[in-house]
Order: structure tokens, then sequence, then C-alpha cells
């Protein structure tokens, strides 16, 4: 596992350093990070344990595990990565192994949710972008690569891909304001009001209390 | 009824969503009390979030404290703390409301049409089955639900399902949605709700209908959704949760009013017809690699070109060949469970093919109700003496197997026949373990045998012309 200082905090307009590659659609959460693992009540070990049964089963070879990867930032996957089950466990796994932006051709939607908790970008690009850039990766790991979050525009000195980080998430992590907790509690009158209208908070309240 | 839950506009064009049933157990929610205490914050609404202990439990002496397991004893021991903390309730141990978050919250009333409701658990789309907006969140949003009773959410387009017909005999509600989700995939679902609607829906149970919605998230629909009606009522009626008298009619009124407009007009819209589904099994590693009991393993021409690479991982991860019959296929383990299927109606459906019959040898097979209500209902009816008979364990209620937390997994390359909701690989608790999803009935079935076999050979008394289910 790489070492790594910070998480993401504040504004994130870029994300920058090596790439790895996972190939593969429809790539769960299960497989991401073992239910065994969500056994604790803290996320703090699931870096290591991230992919455990796949790096397994590739004794060394899976990419996570190969050297010229280790120390890599940004995870280029393929489509619906990230589906199955809510657990946040996969996003923590993946940024505590030292993930810090995702790109892919989709994203399932409580996993989007989760990393962009956690303020971490996932794009999306088309099947023939993906490709071309898995490929890129494959054939030079060594190279810098740079996401910028207002251009949306993935770019290293071989060339530059246009990709597509949708609006509203790109507007939060622009503004710094990807952390919801804050801006919810912001808003307690206006909850207050909502509360107050709901028929069944107001007019046939439950049977007990 | 969403714009009724509205609270604000967040930055980014999401909205701010009161919650009104907030659930909560053991797994995605220490985490969230932590980042609430490091925030100096607390529980904004605690009598609206409900709290029990379902993903690890053991299923054989689940009442004997310390568990055997420290993790998981320090999982229990960390809710029982948090809630005891925040006034939170808990269905604890014993309690006799004790159960899988899904089958609790709508069996004590406590999930309503017209609410929204918020759990840190993927089947959260379960509750969808009686009109209200739910869907599973991470544990960053069970933090935020906790602090503000509300979270950021993005409207979802609705694709409406419509199932003509009626479904046949030994043909069940997870057969109907095992065949839309491999008829639509894994991914359709990604920005929708799935409405399911039409008269096969009609016709359902509202515990059918929990089974169809509690696998939306498996074609990838974050919420399932079916427009409440007199099934609806009549089922929470007289629930502890549910309103009474004067309030009871209020709520009928309301409830009603909910119902989408015939002529709605939906973002996308799929047909399928009950009456040609068979019983569903399927072969792979993920929920949309489902065939007909009858059918054969695809061969990889018949996939489209983006099907196949998954496919060619399925035939290696499950040692299946191309073409050959799941029919016949030898199984280890038989787990009849889960929120998906651990409800009283599926216990009974399965109990109606044990009935008389026997495991196979060498096969272990085991049912876990969903929870302490539906055990003590189903041994009321005699149930557990009749599985026990007919050589399957009767257990306490958890996810057991589902997810294999607990001490019930797979061992090795095993194969389990399994009522759960995904086959995903290493799922049931062996990194080699292999799953073949279907109903209850065709897990017993599947015990009984001890091999894959099609349940409407063993109903043929029950399946007489004229006599649906």
């Amino acid at each position: 596992m790489t070492e790594i200082a910070f998480f993401p905090q504040g504004v994130i307009d870029q994300v920058s350093g090596r790439a790895l590659m996972l190939h593969g659609d429809d790539i769960d959460t299960d497989r991401i990070i073992p239910a065994r693992f969500l056994k604790c009540v803290s996320f703090e070990a699931l870096g290591n344990q991230v992919f455990e049964d796949d790096r397994l089963e590739l004794g060394g070879s899976h990419p996570f595990d190969l050297p010229v990867y280790q120390g890599a930032s940004i995870l280029i996957v393929n489509g619906n990565f990230g589906c199955g089950s809510s657990r946040e466990h996969a996003p923590q796994a993946l940024m505590r192994w030292g993930i810090r932006a995702l790109i892919g051709e989709s994203f399932a939607e409580i996993f989007y949710g989760n990393c962009l908790a956690l303020g971490i970008p996932c794009a999306t690009g088309s099947a023939d972008q993906i490709e071309a850039l898995q490929e890129s990766v494959a054939a030079e790991p060594s190279l810098s690569w740079s996401l910028n979050i207002q251009s949306q525009q993935f770019q290293s000195s071989i060339g530059s891909w246009d990709l597509q980080v949708d609006s509203g998430p790109r507007e939060m992590l622009l503004s710094g304001r990807w952390d919801a907790t804050s801006q919810l509690l912001e808003h307690d009158a206006a909850l207050k009001s909502a509360m107050a209208a709901l028929p069944y908070l107001n007019n046939f309240v439950a049977s007990v209390p | 009824m969403w714009d009724l839950h509205q609270v604000a506009e967040m930055p980014g064009g999401s909205t701010q969503l009161f919650v009104g049933l907030h659930l909560i157990h053991e797994v995605t929610s220490p985490q969230a009390f932590s980042a609430l205490q490091d925030k100096g914050l607390s529980v904004r609404c605690p009598e609206l979030t409900v709290a029990t202990v379902d993903h690890i439990v053991p299923t054989i002496n689940q009442q004997n404290r310390p568990f055997a397991d420290p993790l998981a004893e320090e999982m229990l021991s960390t809710l029982e703390q948090n809630c005891a903390k925040y006034g939170i309730a808990l269905h604890g141990l014993g309690s006799g409301s004790q159960g899988i978050v899904h089958v609790i919250a709508p069996e004590l009333g406590l999930t309503q049409p017209g609410m929204t409701v918020a759990c840190g658990d993927s089947h959260t789309s379960t509750h969808g089955a009686f009109g209200s907006i739910a869907f599973g969140i991470g544990t960053s949003q069970v933090r935020d639900v906790l602090a503000s009773q509300s979270l950021a959410m993005n409207k979802l387009k609705v694709r409406r399902i419509w199932v003509d017909g009626q479904l046949s005999c030994g043909v069940y509600a997870k057969d109907l949605i095992l065949h839309v989700i491999r008829s639509l995939g894994v991914k359709a679902g990604v920005g929708y709700a799935y409405e399911f609607a039409g008269p096969a829906i009609d016709a359902l149970s509202m515990e059918e209908r929990m089974t169809l919605c509690n696998m939306a998230i498996e074609g990838g629909a974050r919420c399932g959704y079916v427009n409440p009606d007199g099934v609806t009522f009549d089922y929470l009626q007289g629930r502890l949760h549910a309103p009474v008298a004067d309030a009871w009619q209020q709520a009928v009124a309301w409830w009603s009013s909910l119902v989408s407009d015939e002529n709605a007009l939906f973002d996308d819209e799929v047909h399928f017809d009950a009456a040609s589904i068979a019983p569903t099994v399927t072969w792979g590693i993920t929920p949309a690699q489902g065939i007909a009991v009858d059918e054969t393993v695809p061969t990889l021409d018949s996939l489209s070109l983006s099907e196949r690479p998954i496919a060619e991982e399925a035939y290696r991860y499950m040692d299946l060949e191309p073409g050959s019959a799941i029919e016949g296929l030898p199984v280890d383990v038989c787990f009849i469970g889960s929120c998906t299927n651990g409800r009283l109606s599926d216990l009974k459906a399965a109990a109606a093919i044990a009935k008389g019959r026997h495991v196979a040898k060498g096969i272990k097979a085991f049912v876990v109700p969903g929870s302490e209500k539906v055990a003590r209902a189903a041994e009321a009816e005699g149930l557990d003496d009749l599985f026990r008979a007919a050589g399957y364990e009767w257990r306490e209620p958890g996810c057991s197997m589902c997810l294999a937390m607990n001490p019930d997994r797979l061992d090795g390359r095993q194969i389990s026949a399994s009522s759960s909701n995904r086959n995903f690989k290493g799922r049931q608790g062996s990194s080699s373990g292999r799953t073949l999803l279907m109903s209850p009935a065709m897990v017993a079935a599947a015990a009984i045998a001890g091999q894959v076999t099609d349940v409407r050979t063993l109903l043929v008394k029950d399946c007489l012309p004229g006599k649906s289910q």
C-alpha cells in the first residue's frame, strides 16, 4: 500500500499523478472490498484489503499489485464500476490505497455518490476513449496524467482527452462544497417547514411514537 | 411526493431531501456516528431513525453474548452504545422485533406510502413496494441524515415496467425480477427508478412486491416503486406503527392521492408478459446472467459483444460449459432467507416443496427467517418442524449467507442454490464459492434433488389448470 499523507479536502480542481487501469465491466463493490472486511468500526485498515480476493486469485499480477502501478492515483475502469452493495468501504478502500480520481465508461449510482462525498471525482468517457486510455497507460505506466475538473480534460505528454464530469459534482468539487453536511445544516428553518407540511408527521402520526 | 420532501436546492443542482424514515444497522453506521462526534454534531431527529442488527449476527444461539467473533461483538456493542447515547430505538436480539432491516420496517408498519426512506444498504429499494421513495446510501450520507434528517439527492428518471398477464404456477416474484434483470441488464437502471405496474403487479401480495423492488438495485435502479393500493392498505392496517381510527382514514385518503396518473408520462417504458416467464436461475457472476431453468448456459456467439468478456469470466469462475444445461447441476448448499426472500410467504412456498420429502444426502440446507416475527409466525404454523423433518436446519434471523458476514458461509468451490440477491464472485463467504440465485421454492427443490430442479415438476398436483398459486 502506498503511503498517503492527505485525503481530499477543500477545492478540488485538478488531480494529477500516474494512472493504473483495471479491465472489466460490472466490477461490484463486493470485489472492491469483500464483506468480511466490513467487520470494522473504522475505515482505517481498508487500504490494504482493496480487491483482496481478486489479487489473491491473480497471485501478484493484479494491477493493484504490479510494481509499475504502485503510487498511481488515477484509476481507469470500464462500465458500471462499483455496482451492487452501497458500502462506502469500497471508495474508502480505494482512497486509502491511494486513488484520488476515477475515469470510466460508467459508474453505479451509489458508488458515484459515495466517491463524491469523499472528494473523489468520477469522470466518464466513451468506450473508445477508455480503451485508448487503458492502452496508453498499459504501454507507458510511468506517464504523468492530469485530470482538470473545470475543462474536463485528461492529459499527459502524449495527448489530451475530452471527458465528462457531470455539472453538479463539477460545481461541488470546484467550489470545495462536496462535503454536504454543513450545507444541509444551514437550511434548518426550511427543514422545519418541510416537516410541518408532511401529512405523515402531523395529520396522522403513527399509533406508537 | 418528491417536492413535498424538498427542503432546498443544493449547489450543483441536487435537492436537499427530507428523510421521513431512516433505518440503520451495525455495518454502515459506526463510522457515521464517529464522524458525527468528530464534527461535534448530534442526531437531528432520533425519533425518525430506527435501528436493528442483522448483517453480522450468528443464526445459531445468537443471544449468547459476547459473540464468538470479537469483531462482530464490537460492531453490535458499538451500535448499542450509539443508540443509547442518541436515544434511537433499537430492535435488538431477542426483543421480539429484531430482524433484517428490510423485513422489520415493513412488518412493524414503519414503512408507509408517501414517505422517503433511506438506509445505508442498497436493498432499501425494497420499501418502494409501499409507494415510498426509498433508496440506499453510503456511510457519509448516513452521517448527513443523522445530522440533518436530510441528504443531497438527484431526482431520478422513471422507467415504468409494465407486466401483463399472470405468473404461472411455480413461478414467483423472484423469477419475475430475475427475468426483468436478465432482459434489461445490470446497468440499464442507472439514473432511474423502476416503477412496476400492470395486471401482474396488481395481483402480487405486498411480500411479493417487496421481493420485486428489493432487486431493482440489481438492475442498476436505486429505487423500486409500486403504486399503493388496497393490497398495500390491507397489509398496513393494524400494524404497530400504522395510524388508527380517524388517522387511518386520513392516511388512506392521502396515500390514495399519491397514485401515478393512468396517463402519466414516463421517461421510459418496457413491457413484459408474466405468463411467458419460467422459473429462472442465474448461471454466472452477475444477477443479469440468468436463464429459464429449462434453458442452457448461453454460448458466446449468442451474446452481444459487450456481454462476452464477463460471460467468459463467468464460465471460468463457475466452471460451466457454454451450452450446458443448468437443470441437473449438482449443488452443495441450499440457503433460504435474506431481505429478498426471508418473509413468511417465502418460507411457506419453500415448505410446500419440502413437505413430506427429504433433503438429498450430502446437501447442507438451511432456512433463516427474515425476522423474529417471521420466525414466530412460521413456528406457529409448524414450519420449523416441517423443515427439520425434511432435513433442513431451522435457524435464527439475520442476513446470514446472503453476504456471509456471520459464520454461515460457503467453503472453497462449493455451489449454493440461494434465495438471496447477489451472485457476485466471493459473495457468500468463500473467495471461490459459487452462487445460483433462484426462488425459495426452487432452492427447496434443489435441496431435495441435490441438483438444480424445475420446481414445477414437484408441484404437479398444485398446478392443475385454473389453480394459481
